[in-house]
């Protein structure tokens, strides 16, 4: 077996392909869901009606996909200049313990003008999480995906640690959980009775501005050459130690949004189990955007909706909601199979 | 050698078709190759030759014809078939396992390992026996990683030998050996063919094709353009058949140096991996003057190069610019203190092979106006730059939006040209600047290079290409293990002086290692 490339792929694989990874994807929910001893039109019916079928449907979905936004947008940020950020979900933590620290009363501000300090301090934990990762790589080569990846776990103590100890609840009842937020600090929802916050806003304008600076910015324009080609960026003058952490700095922060989204916009205080790994997904979500920031708003949204649908959709016919799992797994491996299929042959002997 | 008629034919093409996507790397392409005879594949960069042994040793399978070796044909797409038919293959770039000795690299792949050593002493003996036969000293027992690159080779001609190859196919052989080592690796070649073998001889150095090959195959855009015998050509009707078109060697008219613009004073590097870094090297780049820098790939180039590129601080001695430069070195401070340069490897350093003509231009520019402004790029400032360089310097490309990797090497050099010249340099560090590129390419930057030249730019002309360094340069360095030798005139030293240099005589204390 060899690859070959294929220099200029024609329409027809450009736009094939990724349509028959989708097919595949949905070909092998409706086996599982056959397995399961449910109607596979009914059940991919149901899930599609529990993502999309009514305006609650949609707008819990759009809430869903908030938080994947965030951290898919700081996967591709980082993954653009190869830094393999995997410790979003630390990132996501920091900015959450930075909003329950400021958010419960230690600065009498004004919501209009809380809100947006709570923000910009959120960011600066998720960005100085990341701080130690990236330098630590840049100045002595140690690889940041171990780094990263393990900062999950000690992130994870480190809350469970506060939530049973200074930053417990009084009025908890014993349970392991911060005091909620003010009023001021809660995120208001963009229309009064529909549960849809402003952090959805938030991370649709970040996702613009993340593709404002990677097209429009020199800093973007960094960030491109160190990821492909960081030899060549080096020769020509580009620092590329520097750049890697400008860009730790813009991907911590953005995960470190989606704590800030979640804790100050849904749930109002801080939990063990704030994030269903948001900062995993995220991954998922800017691999099949491909890294670009606006798509990342789509595949979010898909992503948060095959996990609504699959949700309401178990409740419905009895299929477990691994299933979106699983069609996660399969929608990831099969678009990044076809997308290599795009730009490569294969020669069988 | 000529009038081999009679002999039997060993190798037979048949039309051999290969196409990549709208490009047709060969085209109906057919030869034969006689028992006992040397053919020399002659063409440009990109002419095809790579892929058509590629075909033939089954590496890549055709779209069309046949491939015949000795009366069978072999089924495409199956190296292990060639070689045991009996083609044995020497890639340019070596496939030795360095922590191994010699003997066990030849016996490498030719069975397990486990019989291989019951039979150990056998094969040593045959190793023995094909060096006496045909030339090519080695010890069997030395480790490959203590090997100069000529015995390198020879170890890869031995490996193809052990397979009992009867056919050999040499890409580029030279490009990495001392003019002494070519010599010796013609007389392996001689012995080779005297003993029945046959050879095809890949290059593009139209005096190595001369002086082995018997008869030369010319390839240009896939296509077999010429066949003639070597007795009956020269050297400007083959260089006109590989390009079509009449080529003329560079000119260099007379001009005294003027002021100094860079000085290195007793300049030391670390050494790195297994290449020498600098030891103690003084050498003064002049405005108007080309200074050229002869020598064996590995011998301290890069570590001169990326010196005054900016990519590497010495450990000792001193490096004074005129003007002179403040401040931590860095490609940066070389950029800005009038340093061009033309980086070795044009894919891997020079270029973002999937950045744009315009994003590639800009490369080391970009920071300053009108390409950004308070850390925004004006894509548009940006894009006319391209346009201009494109214009210029003559970059045959789709457009300034193409992503660069789309370009042919001597385009991609061309843009890398510009970019480093219309930044007004006072100094270009030009390391190989016509690698691997074709005739009419070479011809172009060499012109440029001369122009700057002429116009009051200092350059220092790295390459491994003897013949490069003396048509260019007004004064010529040998760099040895890191040593600089004296300078040399232009037209002082024939090239066979030049070569004892390289290998490393002459030197103090360096005699010995050679």
């Amino acid at each position: 077996m060899r690859l070959e490339p294929i220099p200029n792929p024609s329409a027809l694989r450009r736009f094939g392909l990724p349509t028959g990874a989708l097919a595949l994807t949905v070909l092998i929910a409706s086996a599982l869901a056959l397995l399961a001893g449910a109607n596979p039109f009914a059940t991919l019916g149901l899930i599609l009606k529990g993502a999309a079928g009514s305006k609650f449907a949609l707008l819990e979905t759009l809430n869903r996909a908030t938080p994947m936004i965030f951290t898919g947008l700081a996967v591709a940020v980082a993954f653009r200049a190869k830094l393999w950020n995997i410790g979003a979900e630390a990132q996501l933590y920091g900015g959450a313990i930075v909003t329950v620290l400021l958010g419960t009363g230690a600065l009498p501000l004004p919501s209009l003008l809380l809100l947006p300090v709570i923000a910009l301090a959120a960011m600066l934990a998720g960005a100085l999480i990341l701080l130690g990762p990236v330098l630590m790589k840049t100045r002595l080569g140690v690889d940041e995906v171990v780094t990263t990846l393990l900062f999950n776990f000690i992130m994870l103590l480190f809350v469970s640690y506060l939530l049973e100890g200074p930053m417990k609840d009084p009025m908890g009842m014993g349970w392991p959980k911060s005091p909620a937020l003010d009023k001021a600090a809660r995120l208001p929802r963009i229309v009064e009775g529909l549960r849809l916050h402003w952090g959805f806003a938030l991370a649709i304008l970040s996702a613009i501005a993340v593709w404002v600076i990677q097209t429009r910015t020199t800093l973007g324009y960094e960030i491109r050459a160190v990821g492909l080609n960081a030899e060549a960026a080096r020769f020509a003058g580009i620092p590329v130690g520097r750049v890697m952490v400008k860009t730790a700095l813009l991907s911590g922060g953005l995960a470190a949004l989606a704590g800030f989204s979640e804790v100050a916009g849904l749930k109002g205080n801080l939990t063990l189990d704030l994030s269903p790994g948001f900062g995993y997904t995220g991954i998922i979500v800017a691999m099949l955007a491909l890294l670009n920031p606006l798509g990342v708003v789509i595949s979010a949204i898909f992503v948060a909706g095959v996990f609504v649908g699959a949700d309401s959709m178990s409740r419905a016919a009895g299929v477990p909601t691994y299933i979106a799992d699983i069609l996660m797994a399969t929608a990831l491996l099969t678009m990044v199979l076809a997308l290599k299929l795009t730009t490569t042959r294969v020669r069988w002997r | 050698m000529a009038g081999r008629e009679g002999a039997e034919v060993v190798l037979r093409l048949d039309g051999i078709t290969k196409r990549f996507g709208p490009l047709v790397a060969n085209d109906a392409i057919s030869f034969d190759l006689k028992k006992g005879e040397v053919i020399a594949l002659l063409g440009e960069n990109g002419a095809g030759k790579t892929t058509l042994m590629n075909i033939l040793f089954g590496h890549y399978t055709a779209d069309a014809g046949s491939v015949e070796v000795f009366g069978q044909t072999l089924p495409p797409g199956h190296p292990r078939a060639a070689l045991a038919a009996g083609v044995g293959m020497v890639h340019q770039h070596f496939t030795l396992a360095d922590n191994m000795t010699v003997l066990e690299n030849i016996l490498l792949g030719t069975g397990s390992l486990l019989s291989a050593r019951l039979n150990a002493r056998a094969a040593k003996a045959k190793v023995q026996k094909l060096s006496a036969d045909f030339g090519l000293s080695v010890h069997p027992d030395a480790k490959v990683g203590s090997l100069s690159v000529g015995e390198r080779q020879r170890v890869e001609i031995l490996k193809a030998l052990y397979r009992d190859a009867r056919i050999l196919i040499l890409d580029e052989p030279t490009a990495v050996l001392t003019p002494q080592e070519t010599t010796a690796l013609f007389e392996t070649l001689r012995k080779a063919v005297a003993l029945g073998l046959s050879i095809i001889f890949i290059s593009h150095k139209l005096n190595e094709v001369m002086a082995i090959s018997s008869r030369v195959l010319v390839l240009r855009h896939g296509r077999l353009v010429g066949e003639v015998a070597t007795a009956e050509t020269d050297r400007h009707r083959l260089a006109e058949m590989m390009v079509g078109a009449e080529i003329t060697a560079p000119k260099l008219a007379d001009r005294a140096p003027g002021a100094a613009l860079m000085t290195l004073t007793g300049i030391r590097t670390a050494p790195r991996g297994n290449a020498p870094g600098l030891s103690g090297i003084d050498l003064t780049l002049r405005a108007g003057q080309i200074i050229g820098l002869a020598g064996v790939s590995g011998n301290g180039q890069s570590a001169l190069a990326d010196l005054i590129g900016g990519l590497e601080m010495p450990t000792g001695g001193t490096m004074v610019l005129h003007p002179e430069h403040s401040g931590d070195w860095s490609p940066r401070a070389a950029l800005a203190s009038g340093v061009a340069r033309i980086p070795e490897d044009r894919h891997k350093t020079g270029t973002v092979a999937d950045f744009t003509l315009t994003e590639n231009a800009v490369l080391e520019a970009y920071e300053n106006a009108p390409y950004s402004r308070k850390g925004w790029m004006d894509w548009s400032a940006a894009e006319g730059f391209a346009k201009k360089i494109i214009e210029t310097y003559d970059v045959r490309c789709p457009g300034p939006e193409a992503a660069i990797r789309l370009l042919s090497g001597g385009n991609m050099q061309k843009l890398i040209l510009g970019r480093a010249l219309e930044a007004g340099p006072q100094i270009i560090l030009a390391n190989q600047p016509v690698r691997g590129l074709d005739i009419g390419a070479v011809t172009f930057v060499h012109n440029r290079l001369i122009a700057a030249r002429d116009a009051g730019a200092a350059i220092l002309l790295i390459s491994e290409d003897l013949d490069e360094v003396m048509a260019l340069s007004d004064l010529i360095h040998v760099i040895y293990e890191g040593h600089l030798s004296p300078a040399f005139p232009r037209g002082e030293k024939t090239p066979a002086e030049l070569g004892v240099w390289m290998a490393g005589q002459g030197f103090e204390g360096g005699a010995d290692a050679a």
